[in-house]
């Protein structure tokens, strides 16, 4: 896990839905690289078809991820390389969904103070979130006892496997 | 100290008192994926060297693009065909209908966990079941070990008292719920239905309610299961699948909301968000023009929901302008449907009747909107986009108000027409 994220900020709203984020109609394939071209698609139409989204952190309001179960809405915005979502909070599919392929995911309550184009730091091992930009820091709770255990395993399968026994 | 509905159905997949707020590894007894989820879920298993499915029922779905109207879709669904002949895993497909709507009427028992890679699993909170949706990840691993952990969630506690006037319906009472906790109102949480109203209500209602206790975020939307558990099982033909199963008098919930159902109105859910909710009788003085209407789906695509319809459209006849398009949610909706002559009905009507699945819900096909469009439809979601076209406008509603917005051939409240 890589646990200092730093990169510029594309600001969304609440309420971001799987639809949004993955369209059902670009559902042809589980190829994430195929997904990623259409990541955000029907929230900022071409928006993972751009060069400079690598790297970058989306920065959302409430209720990040809510609707349908698909996975391929994480796997979309990991593909196309987004390094975080910051949100002020998580639908709880989207936010299991992303612990489990390995995409950094960080709820800020203060998520609306970021604008678009400012420059984020993100120190998960510490819990702090940094806006470079504008010179502020904020701390963040951890990820829960058990999540944080899931993720010293080495993953959530080696976690579940050692757990359940042979 | 009691417990809610749903720290009972945990104790029980875990083997010890569980209280909300604990993180269980629980076994699950029916899992599931469909042909959107199917295959990413077919590849993690498969990637994690999984070699039998060890959950005792498991199950795949093809309703969502289904016939498929693609060759790249055809050949993730002939994968899970193929998959499920491997593993011996039963695979419902082209015809047979939705995965909530069958798990309901074959398989799902009070007390039961059900995990599906689908939202809408928490459909079968209303035979009090603990379904939940999960991802394709979660229930590759549940295929896989027969088990997952889970967080116990906090309750809420919705008691519904009173009757419902004539021309509201369940659907009603849930988007009123949306209203109330709006769409993240209830993030990890279950909510538990109590009350007059709910304890008067079919079970074909109460699926309806719990298909959208996700809508508000809510991990299960569960439903006591009483006498009219055991009718509907019976009608089934699983009667012994019954068994009662309520909450403690003394259960703990962390919040409480009413609702008196007797001052309810038809509501209707404007775009684009399903919390958007306002009364039907404010909206219909804005004459919102509909292009087209769909009554069907998991949430209102049952038997009840087409008769209600049918008695609507039968008496004042279809709007010219108005497209109508008729799904039932499963073969054996279609096939009582078919026996009681409404499905003649519905096609002499001037309706387009279409395979029992998802239909345009997903914005696959069947009905995909074109730019500048509106729908009204029965389903449980109005996000932009939703039906194939972020250019259209989605309102969801009773399929009352369904039908006498396709009457009039604008948003339209069903209470005169009744």
């Amino acid at each position: 896990m890589v646990v200092k994220i730093k990169g510029k900020v594309f600001v969304f709203g609440d309420n971001v839905n799987t639809d949004e984020i993955i369209p059902a109609r670009y559902l042809n394939t589980s190829d994430p690289q195929e997904l990623a071209k259409y990541c955000m698609e029907d929230a900022r139409p071409g928006f993972g078809r751009r060069d400079d989204i690598k790297g970058s952190i989306i920065v959302a309001g409430e209720n990040f991820g809510c609707g349908s179960s698909r996975e391929h809405a994480p796997v979309a915005i990991k593909a196309a390389g987004i390094s975080c979502v910051i949100a002020k909070s998580f639908a709880r599919i989207f936010f299991r969904n992303a612990i489990n392929i390995g995409l950094p995911i960080v709820e800020l309550k203060e998520a609306d103070e970021f604008e678009e184009g400012d420059i984020a730091e993100v120190d998960l091992e510490n819990g702090v979130v940094r806006n470079l930009t504008k010179g502020k820091e904020y701390r963040i709770r951890p990820y829960p006892e058990f999540l944080m255990k899931i993720m010293e395993a080495g993953g959530w399968l080696e976690y579940c496997l050692k757990e359940v026994g042979e | 100290m009691g417990k809610t509905l749903a720290e009972k159905i945990f104790s029980e997949h875990v083997g010890r008192d569980v209280k909300a707020g604990e993180i269980v590894l629980a076994r699950v007894d029916i899992a599931m994926a469909q042909d959107g989820t199917g295959p990413l879920m077919i590849n993690e298993f498969r990637e994690l060297g999984f070699k039998e499915v060890k959950v005792p029922k498991a199950f795949l779905f093809i309703d969502h693009a289904s016939p498929s109207p693609r060759k790249e879709l055809s050949n993730s669904q002939k994968m899970m065909r193929e998959f499920g002949k491997e593993m011996g895993v039963k695979v419902f497909d082209a015809g047979d209908g939705i995965s909530h709507q069958i798990l309901a009427e074959k398989y799902v028992k009070p007390g039961d966990l059900v995990a599906g890679a689908d939202s809408h699993t928490c459909t079968a909170g209303g035979l009090g079941a603990f379904g939940t949706g999960m991802g394709s990840t979660d229930v590759a691993i549940i295929f896989g070990l027969g088990q997952n952990w889970f967080k116990v969630p906090e309750t809420i506690k919705v008691v519904v008292n009173g009757k419902l006037q004539d021309g509201v319906y369940a659907k009603d009472i849930i988007l009123e719920i949306a209203r109330i906790l709006g769409s993240d109102g209830a993030t990890y949480k279950a909510l538990e239905f109590h009350g007059s109203c709910i304890e008067n209500m079919n079970v074909e209602d109460r699926l309806t309610i719990s298909n959208m206790a996700v809508e508000v975020g809510a991990k299960a939307g569960l439903m006591p299961s009483d006498e009219k558990t055991r009718e509907f099982l019976k009608k089934m033909g699983r009667e012994e699948d019954f068994r009662e199963l309520k909450a403690d008098p003394d259960a703990v919930y962390e919040t409480e909301i009413e609702i008196d159902a007797t001052t309810l109105e038809p509501l209707v859910s404007l775009p684009h968000y399903v919390d958007n909710v306002r009364k039907v009788s404010e909206v219909e003085k804005e004459k919102i023009k509909i292009d087209q209407v769909f009554i069907g789906t998991c949430t209102n695509g049952r038997l009840q929901d087409l008769e209600i319809a049918l008695k609507i459209l039968e008496k004042h006849g279809k709007h010219p302008d108005v497209r109508l398009i008729v799904g039932p949610a499963s073969r054996k909706v279609y096939m009582d449907a078919l026996e009681k002559g409404i499905i003649k009905k519905f096609v002499e009507l001037g309706a387009a009747v279409i395979p029992p699945g998802c239909g345009p819900c997903v914005g696959i096909h069947m009905g995909v909107l074109g730019d500048g469009e509106r729908v009204l439809s029965t389903q449980n979601r109005n996000f932009k986009g939703r039906m194939g076209n972020p250019n259209a406008e989605i309102y969801l509603a009773s399929p009352a108000t369904a039908a006498a917005t396709a009457v009039t051939g604008y948003i339209t409240d069903p209470r005169r027409f009744i």
